[in-house]
């Protein structure tokens, strides 16, 4: 299809120019009106990705050749698994400008220069198809997020962004090597052609873990976890909204997209031990979040929890289970995106953090707890939400695999209802309430809120459109993955046929 | 081959250049322009000197100096490598005016030296242009006056322990030239290139060899020869260490990629060098962490840095070499980045400390948005040439019998951003506090600073065309 511009090409590329144009800007109240209309400029570019076609193949493909003599390739392209995040990607930039538009008063030109930065570093990652292209966007990101905590984050915003950028460093530095592995052992670079690729079993073993460590971190799996609770607390709240909604969906996007399809045998041995860290990451998540009496950390520790149960979906291999992973991957960045601006939001009434200090707002926030409350309900996945598909998807599939697995979700889903409900309870009608001079929502938070709130609607009442959208590409992956692991048993049980030899040794020899 | 004096343009022009600096610091410079004025133009002329003679080839001089597509895409770099550190060093705060003459006319030996370096292609050879390429930079070291106007004692210490070290990494390797000559009876790399390297077979040669490369890990600062490395950076004013710190690392590489044409993998040399660079990059790196003056984190950065390049060197193959070509490009260009930065921010001549960045972003934005560049970039982040130059040595390492210094080099960028990222978090994240020093704010400063890093940046994503040219050179080398 052609739309006369090259659209993914268009999505990364503009936001760079448009951060380029913050400098020739002086008042920090144009740069932010600037910012917004850039974002919704952003929304109009990228309104051909709505011809998107139900099938599983890659979309709005763009090559061209980028350093021909290593065989890199400007490879980009978007199917079912990476859709919807770019599409969340999208929309939450202008949201984050919104909800930043008080909060950030020093410095405003550079804090949107790093928005804007970002958001072209995350539609990079999610529509690469060469894994170093892939592996530029992803490191590229890093810096805006870094400086966002580093500059305009809380106290403690020096340790927390370090600890932040050496976790994700330290992670990803293997993923690079593992990249190169793949380049000589299979040939190329390119996302596509290495998914038909079959490598033996002790080169996915290693490939696997060195892919792992760095998505694990990102999303993060418990015990990786410990970086988030500190950047999300420090994090103003436009970063903690990116950090929650995008970037730990690049982890999880990560295993879909590399560990399922290029080490599938490995997938399935370390399955086991994926689903054990999953589950721990659900029950640790939920048990610490109960304990918490700061709300931002409280919603950070539930993060780890939800993102638990991404990654319990990704490895139970079947179809629920995947369509639960990418469900509550939408699901989460737009539920806990909300959250955190809300978050953002009391405290610029209450300049504080602690429940004990955001008490008692239900009489005098009406219109600000109910948006509370409805994503409170999301957030532990209440039917008629959008929480509760994502949540019943991944339970389906953890008891198609085993009970215990499911039975193991039973008091992780009870953790989530038990905190939130403590929390929103204290902050509806706790005593004694600190919010009696408080002012309601004004229209911009109207704005910001109520556009993630008919999200929570629609997808929790009509949610076909989703499964559409994502169902192709998920069979895709799953009967890939069953068909690649039943193929290298039978392998492994007769002696070789030599078709299948000579697919193991790359067909052309890598010239370097 | 006939002799044609066109095709050593670039190398008379660097001569007339020393010349005429030298004729200038006979006199007491007071009916002469000064050095600083008139120099810059000559030295930006130079770059366009050896692109004009890009394509030169042949062999001259018995066979001794070779011109191809590595000695011209290596003098092309050292002409422009030159004409930065001249501009760097025209305002240079701790540096009297009369001196200046022969300041520059040291600077600029050592740069011809390093060209002749760079066409070298005997033993002998390579170590004159050696010699010629460190005597100068003996002399320049200890020109440093404090702010009383007096000589520095730091600098004159710091030259002392680089002529010591210099002397004795020489020595060696005229005695390891020596066991060379004596077992495989020749000095020209193209009759070595065909003698074997083994312990087995020749193990003198193998000792000799090792030797000898110790003058040119000396040069690169190669963990054991590293000693020197943070002092003289510390010790050298900035712009002198901005010098140091990169052009001579050029002219070494350049030697080594020649001579790793002799080493395949496997051999125990080769094997040697894996080793050092491992050690070299973690041990850089280690030392670094606790670094707070910031020439001496770089001298230590400089110590990691030529143990990645050893992974290109090590592979044995044609992309090996280029990739650590490239690798020394990209650098000599962050190098030139911070030091030029460092220059600028400590506009009275001060070593600088972490602290004395603090707040960097609101004294001088442009600077500090320049110094996040080139952290990053030494870090090797994308999208700046340093994480090019990073990915393109890994590549071609793997699965050559040595991933596991490719991994080590991968472990290595995880300890190496802590210290990196102390520089953009004084520069961003502190209030400057009192005695912070007042940054050069000149549209000189900040346009250089911000070529420099355009440079860093954009070689970083579209690095084709000039590995093109790297890998055509690494091709010649190894066919």
């Amino acid at each position: 299809m052609d739309f006369g511009y090259p659209v993914i090409t268009s999505l990364i590329v503009f936001p760079l120019l448009a951060a380029a144009g913050l400098f020739l800007i002086k008042s920090p109240q144009v740069a932010r009106a600037y910012t917004l209309g850039a974002s919704i400029l952003e929304l109009f570019i990228g309104l051909p990705l709505l011809s998107f076609q139900f099938n599983a193949d890659f979309q709005f493909v763009e090559k061209a050749h980028w350093v021909p003599q290593w065989g890199l390739e400007y490879a980009l392209g978007i199917d079912g698994i990476s859709y919807l995040m770019v599409l969340l990607t999208l929309a939450i930039l202008p949201l984050c400008v919104l909800c930043s538009w008080t909060y950030i008063s020093k410095r405003v030109k550079e804090f949107h220069f790093c928005l804007l930065f970002m958001t072209s570093a995350c539609v990079g990652v999610f529509s690469s198809l060469d894994l170093v292209l892939f592996y530029v966007f992803w490191e590229a990101m890093l810096i805006p997020m870094y400086l966002m905590i580093a500059v305009w984050g809380g106290d403690q915003r020096r340790y927390a962004s370090l600890k932040f950028f050496l976790y994700t460093l330290a992670g990803s530095t293997l993923l690079l090597a593992a990249i190169v592995a793949f380049r000589i052992t299979g040939g190329t670079f390119s996302i596509p052609e290495l998914m038909h690729t079959n490598f033996s079993f002790n080169f996915q073993y290693w490939a696997f873990l060195a892919m792992a460590l760095a998505f694990a971190i990102k999303v993060p799996m418990f015990p990786f976890h410990t970086w988030l609770p500190a950047a999300h607390v420090q994090a103003p709240s436009a970063g903690s909204v990116i950090l929650a909604a995008v970037l730990l969906k690049m982890g999880t996007y990560g295993f879909l997209r590399f560990c399922l399809p290029l080490t599938p045998d490995a997938s399935v041995y370390f399955a086991p031990l994926m689903i054990a860290m999953s589950v721990a990451s659900i029950l640790y998540g939920g048990a610490i979040a109960l304990g918490q009496e700061d709300i931002k950390k409280l919603v950070a520790y539930s993060s780890v929890g939800h993102m638990g149960f991404v990654t319990l979906g990704i490895f139970l291999f079947n179809l629920r289970g995947v369509e639960g992973a990418l469900f509550q991957m939408l699901n989460h960045g737009i539920i806990t995106g909300a959250l955190f601006m809300m978050i953002g939001a009391v405290y610029e009434r209450s300049h504080s953090r602690a429940i004990s200090s955001n008490m008692g707002l239900g009489k005098y926030l009406p219109a600000f707890m109910g948006f509370w409350g409805l994503f409170a309900l999301a957030s532990f996945g209440f039917p008629g939400t959008n929480g509760f598909v994502g949540e019943m998807l991944v339970f389906t599939g953890a008891f198609q695999k085993s009970y215990v697995v499911g039975a193991l979700l039973v008091p992780g889903a009870l953790l989530g209802a038990a905190y939130m409900f403590r929390v929103s309870l204290k902050m509806a009608w706790g005593r004694p309430s600190t919010a009696k001079t408080w002012r309601d929502l004004n229209s911009r938070e109207w704005t910001y809120l109520i556009i993630p709130a008919l999200f929570v609607f629609y997808i929790g009442l009509a949610p076909k459109l989703f499964f559409d959208v994502i169902d192709p590409s998920v069979e895709k992956l799953v009967n890939d993955l069953k068909a690649r692991t039943t193929t290298q048993q039978v392998v492994a049980a007769t002696p070789a046929p030599p078709a299948v030899a000579a697919v193991e040794t790359p067909a052309e020899p890598v010239n370097n | 081959m006939e002799f044609n004096p066109i095709q050593i343009v670039p190398e008379l022009y660097q001569l007339l250049l020393i010349v005429a600096l030298f004729c200038q610091s006979l006199g007491d410079g007071s009916d002469t322009p000064p050095a600083e004025r008139w120099l810059p133009y000559f030295a930006g002329f130079g770059i366009f000197v050896n692109i004009v003679s890009w394509g030169a080839e042949g062999l001259l001089f018995g066979g001794a100096y070779k011109l191809d597509m590595l000695s011209q895409f290596f003098k092309l770099a050292i002409a422009a490598g030159f004409y930065v550190a001249v501009l760097n060093a025209a305002r240079q705060p701790s540096l009297q005016e009369r001196k200046r003459p022969d300041y520059f006319m040291f600077l600029g030996i050592s740069a011809w030296g390093l060209m002749i370096l760079s066409s070298a292609v005997e033993l002998i050879t390579i170590y004159i242009a050696l010699e010629i390429s460190s005597y100068s930079l003996y002399a320049v070291i200890p020109l440093r006056d404090n702010a009383d106007g007096k000589g520095s004692r730091g600098a004159a210490e710091a030259a002392i322990k680089y002529i010591l070290f210099g002397a004795v990494a020489t020595a060696i390797a005229l005695y390891g030239f020596s066991y060379i000559l004596a077992s495989q009876n020749t000095s020209y790399l193209s009759q070595l290139a065909q003698r074997s390297w083994t312990w087995d077979g020749q193990p003198m040669a193998v000792v000799g060899l090792s030797l000898f490369m110790g003058g040119m890990f000396y040069k690169l600062a190669l963990f054991p020869f590293h000693f020197w490395c943070p002092d003289v950076y510390q010790g050298a004013s900035n712009e002198t260490a901005g010098f140091v710190a990169t052009l001579p690392k050029l002219g070494a590489v350049v030697v080594l990629v020649r001579l790793a044409v002799l080493l395949k993998p496997g051999l125990e040399i080769t094997t040697l060098l894996a080793i050092l660079g491992g050690l070299s990059m973690t041990f850089g790196n280690l030392c670094a962490l606790a670094q707070k003056d910031l020439k001496r984190m770089l001298g230590f950065s400089s110590v990691a840095h030529a143990g990645y390049i050893m992974v290109g060197l090590v592979s044995g193959t044609a992309m090996g070499l280029s990739a650590a070509a490239f690798y020394a490009m990209a650098y000599v260009a962050m190098n030139l980045l911070c030091f030029w930065v460092i220059s600028r921010v400590a506009s009275d001549g001060r070593n600088l400390q972490l602290d004395d960045l603090n707040g960097l972003y609101k004294r001088s934005p442009g600077l500090a948005f320049a110094l996040g560049v080139g952290a990053f970039a030494l870090v090797g982040l994308p999208p700046t040439m340093g994480f090019m130059g990073k990915f393109f040595l890994i590549t071609s390492a793997w699965d050559h019998g040595y991933n596991w210094l490719v991994i080590t080099l991968v472990l290595n960028s995880a300890i190496a951003i802590y210290y990196y990222l102390s520089l953009v978090r004084h520069a961003y994240t502190h209030e400057a506090g009192e005695n912070a020093p007042v940054p050069d704010n000149s549209a000189f400063s900040v346009c250089g600073a911000g070529i420099l890093a355009a440079v860093v940046l954009l070689f970083g994503m579209v690095p084709g065309g000039l590995f093109e040219y790297a890998v055509l050179a690494g091709k010649q080398l190894m066919p």
